[in-house]
């Protein structure tokens, strides 16, 4: 009698620890990422804005940013600036990889978000912008408005 | 003694280039190599305006557009820290933002954005004709991009700012990537 209730003792915990080393796993995974130096230029009017952030990866999986999304604009597009042979340009990007333990910048003159606005936000206000990641995970981001010359 | 020998003429050169002019310049020297500043367009009080209503002014000339989010906006930041830089001297300086998207760019558009980057900045824009017309001078192309169903379209345009001296000929060639420190000095020797 005992040395049965052993084994089914055995049986339940042994698969529920490796369920739980499971989780713990996946959960390192799937870590959030990390954001910092996140501004927004303004520009007057109902101009689009360019939106940047730095974003960090310490999980050992890529992170792929998908859509962002804020109760501040009505739109939000990634675009990447180019310049070809003297001519600048910017093209539309539907997403973009954080590699695995490392780091992703929308920065001046690169990646920015672009940004439509609903309302008018003048320099000095903090802008709350979610970014979306493939798998669902989503970060909400704090976004500082910067006048137009810096 | 023969190495020193070997070493004259190069140092003489050198020498040379020194000299000529007594200047010598941080950003790109293109003196003579572009005609003249001249052009027929509409300043952002909706007047027509021409190159010769500059003279007097150091002039910077930059093709972009406003709904331009990243590279025009920075451009135009980096040149305000430049007169920022140069302090009382900057009022002699005159930016000439020039946008190639009319269609949105209206003077009242134009007027409230080079606003936000400083008063020495002047918004221009005229047909395509007229466009058309300042940027062969420069060999500056732009083309705009596919219309989304949005209504926005993206505008191709050149990346140069064009300096011109006080009497609106051509003699610099600069870009954003040019430190502010190297545009400070050649603006101030053109100032001089």
């Amino acid at each position: 009698m005992l040395m049965f209730e052993r084994r089914r003792i055995v049986l339940f915990v042994l698969p529920a620890a490796v369920l739980a080393l499971g989780l713990a796993a996946s959960a390192r995974a799937a870590a959030p990422p990390g954001a910092s130096d996140a501004w927004i230029r303004w520009l007057p009017g109902n101009l689009p804005l360019a939106g940047y952030v730095t974003l960090t990866n310490s999980s050992s999986k890529a992170l792929t940013l998908v859509s962002a999304s804020s109760p501040a604009f009505k739109r939000i597009e990634f675009h990447h600036s180019v310049e070809k042979n003297g001519m600048s340009t910017m093209q539309p990007v539907d997403s973009v990889t954080i590699p695995a333990h490392g780091k992703f910048e929308f920065a001046p003159g690169g990646y920015h978000l672009m940004l439509w606005r609903k309302h008018s936000i003048q320099a000095g206000d903090r802008v709350a912008v979610t970014l979306h990641f493939s798998g669902g995970a989503a970060l909400r981001v704090e976004f500082t408005v910067r006048g137009a010359a810096g | 003694m023969r190495a020193l020998v070997s070493i004259l003429p190069l140092f003489a050169l050198v020498l040379m280039a020194a000299c000529s002019g007594g200047q010598t310049w941080k950003t790109t020297n293109i003196t003579g190599a572009m005609p003249d500043l001249a052009f027929t367009l509409t300043n952002e009080n909706a007047k027509t305006v021409h190159a010769d209503d500059f003279r007097g002014k150091v002039k910077m000339l930059y093709f972009g557009y406003t709904h331009c989010p990243d590279i025009c906006p920075i451009t135009l930041a980096h040149i305000a820290a430049v007169l920022r830089d140069l302090g009382p001297a900057a009022g002699n300086v005159r930016v000439l933002f020039v946008s190639v998207d009319p269609h949105r760019d209206t003077p009242p558009v134009l007027k409230r954005y080079t606003k936000a980057f400083g008063p020495q900045f002047v918004g221009l824009t005229g047909s395509q004709e007229q466009l058309h017309d300042l940027a062969k001078l420069y060999r500056v192309a732009y083309s705009y991009g596919p219309k989304y169903p949005e209504g926005n379209y993206v505008v191709n345009h050149g990346a140069a700012i064009y300096v011109f001296d006080r009497k609106g000929r051509v003699r610099l060639l600069t870009t954003r990537n040019d430190p502010t420190k190297a545009i400070v000095h050649d603006l101030e020797q053109l100032l001089e």
